[in-house]
């Protein structure tokens, strides 16, 4: 438990001494929330319709531009070998990783969500439901991406890669993310979506460290 | 029965096995496919809603199912691969991809085709679409991770793990893709459901599924024949290969 | 035999343009993942055969 803390200490003290990585993953999400509206018009009936599936993508695209930096600094520096030699299971710290970036890129978009959706006109409920979703949404992000992180460092051509094996992976997520907003608005009621969505955040949590870590040790053999 | 399933593990044995075989599969493969379109094309009636354009049903059916049963059959040598970390594995997960990701754009274009004269619209998000657009950009995604690394033995694996990972989503991605298809279409737009099909169509659709079963297999023993010859290369049976040292000779020729 | 007259087949009730563009596209891409095979087998043994020749020219000059 102990290593895992540390891991996650560690790798906050490290970026929030590069805070500009952060902002990017925030800066990004909150663009993207003021160009769609500018794109589409500002109808407020229009926007209310279109603000679950916009946040959504827009959370989710800056939760993956990060995902890149997850393990590729510590494999630069020889850090990555370091761990997977240690004592420890590489399981346990790869979590810690992934509960470090969570917080970093996808917290911030958590609790972001509620004032971007509110220039979408969105009610109380949803907005608070947008915020839910997003909060058992994006670790889910974060455990699905780190698989990909494993499986393409030091590739070349590595950012657009990732993005192109992670983006189908993520679409359950998304399904569910920005259809629990709309079953909420519509008034069916967003319960359903939101306990599919924290199961597979479960689910990916027992088995997405492992398979990360496994993608880590095959990048490292060679 | 094992011994010899674990002789042929090696790319040395397989070489010439898959050599063999592959005719045969392709020779299947062809004459299938030609009794399939005879009986599609010549023998199954008029569909009464769809007219002649249901016809497609015969191409696109078994490219849909030949995406799924090659995702499948990746995942099952990704498995085998790194569970018994053989090199074997690994070259057919590989040979099999670019002949799923054919599949699956056909079944997407196909798709589409069908989807205009019927439902007015080149692509409709329909749930089985959408899931097969998925598989196709999870096959892009698997064909260039594996050419993305140089080092082939870690290409298999990542691959491997790709491939299982996509495997193991695929049935979450299409219950999410139908959950979300059901919630947001008012008419369901179902493809072979609601005409009954008369029994020379599933008959011919059955045919035509067989036929690219085979001919995939054909594809992928050829496919991995050569995946092999470069692996291999620095192994003294592959320098005594006839076919390699006519090429050899001929390479020499050339040069003189 | 189920149609009237060979124009009847190609025109298949008005669909013509998508069967065939159907039928055309699937035939043809596997045709040319056929060519592409026998290239790709091609390749890889001019590979295989040029490094061989490599590897084992420096011995020749050697010897003669």
């Amino acid at each position: 438990m102990s290593a895992f803390l540390a891991i996650v200490k560690r790798d906050l003290t490290l970026a929030l001494r590069r805070k500009n990585e952060v902002i990017t993953a925030v800066f990004f999400f909150v663009v993207v929330a003021a160009l769609f509206p500018l794109g589409i018009g500002p109808e407020l009936n229009t926007l209310r319709l279109v603000a679950p599936g916009i946040l959504w993508v827009g959370a989710l695209l800056a939760s993956m531009l990060s995902l890149g930096r997850m393990f590729a600094a510590d494999h630069a520096d020889g850090t990555l070998e370091q761990m997977a030699l240690s004592p420890n299971s590489l399981s346990v710290l790869v979590a810690a990783k992934i509960l470090a970036h969570w917080l970093l890129s996808g917290l911030p978009l958590v609790l972001l969500a509620p004032l971007l959706g509110l220039q979408f006109d969105l009610s109380t409920n949803a907005l608070w439901i947008l915020t839910l979703s997003l909060l058992l949404g994006t670790p889910l992000l974060s455990l699905i991406g780190a698989i990909g992180a494993a499986l393409t460092l030091g590739v070349r051509g590595g950012d657009v890669l990732l993005s192109l094996l992670v983006l189908p992976l993520y679409v359950p997520a998304l399904v569910f993310g920005a259809g629990a907003v709309e079953a909420e608005i519509s008034g069916l009621g967003a319960s359903a979506h939101l306990s599919i969505l924290a199961a597979m955040g479960l689910v990916a949590a027992v088995f997405s460290p492992w398979a990360s870590a496994a993608s880590l040790r095959i990048a490292l053999e060679s | 029965m094992f011994q010899k399933l674990f002789f042929y593990a090696s790319p040395q044995s397989f070489y010439p096995l898959a050599g063999r075989l592959w005719p045969l599969f392709a020779l299947a493969g062809t004459a299938l496919t030609a009794w399939g379109m005879w009986l599609g094309m010549f023998v199954a009636p008029t569909d009464f809603q769809q007219g002649e354009g249901y016809r497609i049903i015969f191409v696109h059916v078994p490219a849909s199912w030949m995406s799924m049963v090659i995702y499948l059959a990746m995942a099952f040598w990704a498995l085998l691969g790194l569970t018994f970390n053989t090199r074997l594995s690994g070259m057919m997960c590989r040979a099999l991809a670019p002949t799923g990701a054919i599949f699956a754009f056909l079944s997407l274009w196909t798709g589409a085709l069908w989807g205009k004269p019927m439902w007015g619209a080149w692509w409709v998000w329909d749930a089985r679409l959408t899931s097969e657009l998925i598989l196709f950009f999870l096959y892009l995604g698997y064909i260039a991770l594996t050419s993305a690394i140089d080092d082939a033995r870690r290409a298999d694996k990542a691959g491997g793990i790709l491939a299982l990972v996509g495997a193991l989503n695929v049935p979450i991605i299409y219950f999410s893709v139908k959950w979300w298809n059901t919630l947001h279409q008012g008419a369901s737009v179902s493809m072979t459901k609601g005409s009954s099909m008369a029994q020379t169509m599933l008959e011919a659709m059955l045919i035509m599924g067989m036929a690219f079963w085979l001919y995939a297999i054909a594809m992928a023993l050829y496919r991995v024949r050569s995946i092999i010859l470069v692996r291999e290369r620095h192994v003294q049976w592959v320098a005594d290969l006839p076919e390699v040292q006519a090429m050899r000779a001929h390479a020499l020729e050339a040069q003189s | 035999m189920i149609w009237n007259s060979a124009a009847d087949f190609w025109a298949m009730g008005g669909y013509g343009l998508y069967v065939w563009g159907s039928m055309g596209m699937t035939f043809g891409l596997m045709a040319l993942e056929m060519l592409w095979v026998k290239q790709a087998r091609a390749q890889a043994l001019k590979q295989v055969a040029l490094e061989i020749e490599a590897a084992q020219t420096p011995a020749k000059e050697w010897h003669s």
